[in-house]
């Protein structure tokens, strides 16, 4: 007889597949010191280049020093995003790397098990590459994020949530189309950077691509950080905005995952991933 | 007893090509069948749906007694499944490969049964090892280990020895037989190698074109063909010779069922 703790359909079940899943991508880390120390070097290396040219600017212009501190929290807060995107999707990408989709699908593991696994990850990746950034910022600069107080804790959610569910949306286009989409990881925060308000405020944008950048959650996160460095004024509209925009783009991200996956068992494509 | 897969007209087609042509069969518990058939014929697409990693066109697909098309999660943990085609995270050891699996499937003590299957297995010296370090042999008996990590009532495996020289595939094939014996759970495999086919399995299915074209035990299905072993009926069926049989094949259909029983 098989030997299975439970029946495989209750809670205690679904929890300990997340656990197995979320353990793997431990395994992977722990295993490998440069992947974590890759993790923490690209956001250092931009928390010091933009630090020191920020601290030029200070010297030259004046009322520098809010922008200053203002691009610094930009640069922290876009690596949150940033991180959180990559960390999903990358742990995904390393299924279909090592030929391992296929073996997670036929075990008793759910698609959405799957998405709270790589969410998991995600923030654990996260944390682990923004959090020296952030502390290297307060003897370099004198800036420490943290500042920020309880509306920090507000960004980082609302920007976790929207990194995943572009996750959501380009791990749905690998199911699709297989590792020929395996470049959109990188690319697709970019193209959402210009209109995500994240080093200037939307105002700057033509009319019509202001309507853009209010249609994302990101401009909302930004402009609200900028309300609180600047004004002093946390604004809860603005965060309502990102909340209720990051609902319905996580939904739409998990749609697109379930549809690929359906279609990825309709096409056979589960058992064709690869290098 | 009902059987462990009961497959009926199912029908899988890509566009306009039908990869699987409304076939029907059943595997009787504790049975060890073999899907044969060349490259192309269908059997790694068969397997695909009886795991639920590919969705029929149509046919209805009943495996451990439930629907596979509604209801797969119910019995996914009671099988499992092991394939040259697929891999494990590469760097990740063997410990923790075969451990991430046993969670996945639920297995109650992860630590004895580690041990158990390094012992039958001989993976007892590769436990530490990364899965990327090992020969394309001692990989398969970590694959296999994987697919046994949950005791499965229901084995399928998609060419368990290919790759592997004649002594490891001899020790996997003893290591299969002792499995079932023990435990009485069913093995449905896809292989190349005849030998292993007329050695391990109760029950043969020749695939052709997305069809079945012939069923039975080994022995019956040679003597039915006139030939002296299983890949010369192989090599009737695959080019096409067999044809005039294949009506027998038909014919033979239930004793091909009573063979597997």
């Amino acid at each position: 007889m098989s030997e299975t703790r439970y029946p495989g359909m209750g809670p205690a079940a679904a929890a300990q597949r997340v656990f197995a899943l979320v353990l793997r991508y431990v395994y992977l880390l722990k295993g490998s010191w440069p992947r974590i120390l890759e993790l923490a070097y690209w956001p250092s290396i931009q928390i010091v280049l933009w630090g020191f040219i920020s601290k030029h600017f200070t010297g030259e212009v004046s009322g520098a020093v809010e922008a200053a501190g203002a691009l610094l929290a930009a640069v922290l807060l876009w690596d949150i995003l940033f991180r959180g995107q990559l960390g999903y999707a990358i742990s995904f990408l390393e299924e279909m790397w090592s030929r391992n989709l296929g073996q997670l699908f036929v075990s008793p593991l759910r698609p959405h098990e799957m998405i709270i696994a790589l969410t998991t990850i995600s923030l654990i990746r996260t944390l682990i590459g923004v959090l020296p950034a952030a502390f290297l910022a307060i003897p370099l600069y004198a800036f420490s994020i943290f500042d920020l107080g309880l509306p920090l804790l507000a960004f980082f959610v609302n920007l976790m949530v929207t990194s995943w569910a572009l996750g959501l949306m380009v791990t749905g286009l690998l199911l699709r189309v297989g590792l020929g989409a395996e470049s959109v990881v990188w690319m697709v925060m970019f193209l959402i950077a210009p209109v995500s308000a994240i080093y200037y405020p939307v105002s700057v944008l033509p009319d019509w691509l202001q309507a853009v950048a209010w249609a994302l959650p990101t401009a909302h996160v930004f402009e609200g950080m900028r309300a609180v460095l600047f004004d002093g004024v946390f604004r809860l509209d603005l965060l309502a905005g990102a909340m209720l925009l990051n609902l319905f783009y996580f939904a739409l991200g998990v749609v697109i995952f379930m549809w690929s996956f359906r279609a990825a068992r309709q096409r056979g494509l589960l058992h064709q991933t690869g290098e | 007893m009902p059987s462990v897969i009961d497959i009926r007209n199912l029908t899988k087609r890509f566009d306009d090509v039908a990869a699987i042509d409304g076939i029907d069969f059943t595997v009787e518990p504790g049975s060890i069948t073999a899907l044969l058939g060349a490259n192309g014929a269908g059997k790694t697409t068969t397997i695909a749906i009886l795991l639920g990693l590919l969705l029929p066109t149509s046919g209805s697909v009943r495996v451990l007694g439930e629907d596979m098309l509604r209801h797969r999660y119910r019995v996914l943990g009671r099988m499992n499944f092991s394939s040259p085609y697929f891999d494990l995270p590469q760097r990740l050891t063997v410990r923790q490969n075969l451990s991430v699996y046993a969670r996945l499937y639920g297995v109650g003590d992860i630590a004895g049964r580690l041990s158990e299957l390094a012992r039958d297995l001989d993976l007892v010296d590769l436990m530490e090892r990364p899965f990327r370090g090992l020969s394309a042999g001692q990989k398969t008996r970590v694959m296999i280990a994987k697919s046994l990590v949950n005791r499965p009532d229901l084995l399928l495996l998609d060419e368990p020895t290919a790759s592997l020289d004649p002594d490891s595939a001899d020790w996997i094939r003893g290591y299969l037989e002792r499995y079932r014996q023990e435990t009485g759970a069913s093995i449905l495999l896809a292989s190349h190698n005849m030998a292993e086919v007329e050695r391990l399995c109760d029950a043969v299915l020749m695939m052709r074109a997305g069809k079945i074209t012939d069923r039975g035990a080994p022995q019956e299905l040679i003597d039915r063909y006139g030939r002296d072993t299983l890949e010369e009926v192989f090599l009737d069926i695959a080019r096409g010779n067999g044809q005039g049989a294949s009506d027998k094949g038909q014919g033979a259909h239930d004793k091909g069922r009573g063979a597997a029983a």
